[in-house]
């Protein structure tokens, strides 16, 4: 019990074991199942949006039960804005490769001619491209918010 | 001035609470929407885009528009939040 209490006091992390515990078993799980949502959007509900916001808020989570800083190491935040800015190039970067192969601006079928796997499943396809990049951009776009909200911009002590 | 400003919002919001008169009912089956667009997507949805759900394939297909100007938006918010706030350690 002293080496306990000594431990949370040296600890620099959160002072409440059992929320820290109880976080360390629930992100990894948070994390896939944002995943899945994402992933499975074509079947259930869910999609880019949500999937993104899930994944975003595994990582909020952490910052609130530890410390902002325990999150940032884990996803650095440099790791954080490419990743947003990617999401969103993705998203648009499909899109304008569909003009460029000769199809509409956001028309799949047009990437048939890259890799031919069928017109019908290439739109299929798309939507899954599109989603991922969706998912990309709402995760860390929910994540910067909340660190420089949160932090006053400044990074070195959360709420 | 205050009082123009209060003015011009009540006449705002009158003149859309009078438009808002011609929509069609909730919900009405007769309605353009209704009649033309939700059937072919209903019945053509999954054999053009083999998604099951079809609310995904509206939104990333047939809508795929608004949603790449959503994603837009809020990576415009967040880009702007970043901009204002983030300080480095100096």
């Amino acid at each position: 019990m002293k080496l306990l209490q000594e431990r949370i006091k040296t600890s620099r992390f959160g002072e409440s074991i059992i929320i820290e515990t109880a976080i360390r078993i629930m992100v990894p799980f948070i994390q896939l199942f944002g995943l899945y949502v994402i992933v499975h959007g074509h079947y259930s509900p869910g999609g880019g949006f949500q999937g993104g916001v899930i994944l975003g808020a595994s990582f909020i989570l952490m910052a609130l039960g530890f410390d902002l800083k325990t999150s940032t190491e884990r996803l650095k935040e440099k790791t954080n804005i490419v990743l947003g800015n990617v999401g969103v190039l993705i998203y648009t970067g499909v899109a304008a490769l569909c003009a460029v192969m000769g199809g509409l601006f956001l028309d799949y079928s047009a990437l048939n001619k890259i890799i031919p796997m069928g017109v019908i499943e290439w739109r299929s396809f798309g939507i899954f491209l599109v989603e991922v990049g969706v998912g990309l951009a709402v995760m860390s776009i929910m994540l910067s918010l909340f660190w420089d909200l949160g932090s006053g911009g400044s990074l070195d002590e959360g709420l | 001035m205050k009082a123009l400003a209060f003015l011009a919002t009540l006449v705002t919001g009158a003149i859309l609470l009078y438009g808002t008169m011609d929509f069609p009912a909730w919900g009405d089956p007769q309605a353009p929407a209704s009649a033309h667009l939700s059937p072919h997507y209903i019945e053509d949805a999954v054999a053009e885009t083999h998604v099951p759900n079809i609310v995904t394939a509206v939104l990333g297909d047939y809508r795929g528009y608004d949603t790449m100007f959503e994603t837009v938006v809020i990576y415009c918010a967040g880009l702007a939040v970043v901009s204002v706030l983030r300080r480095s350690r100096s």
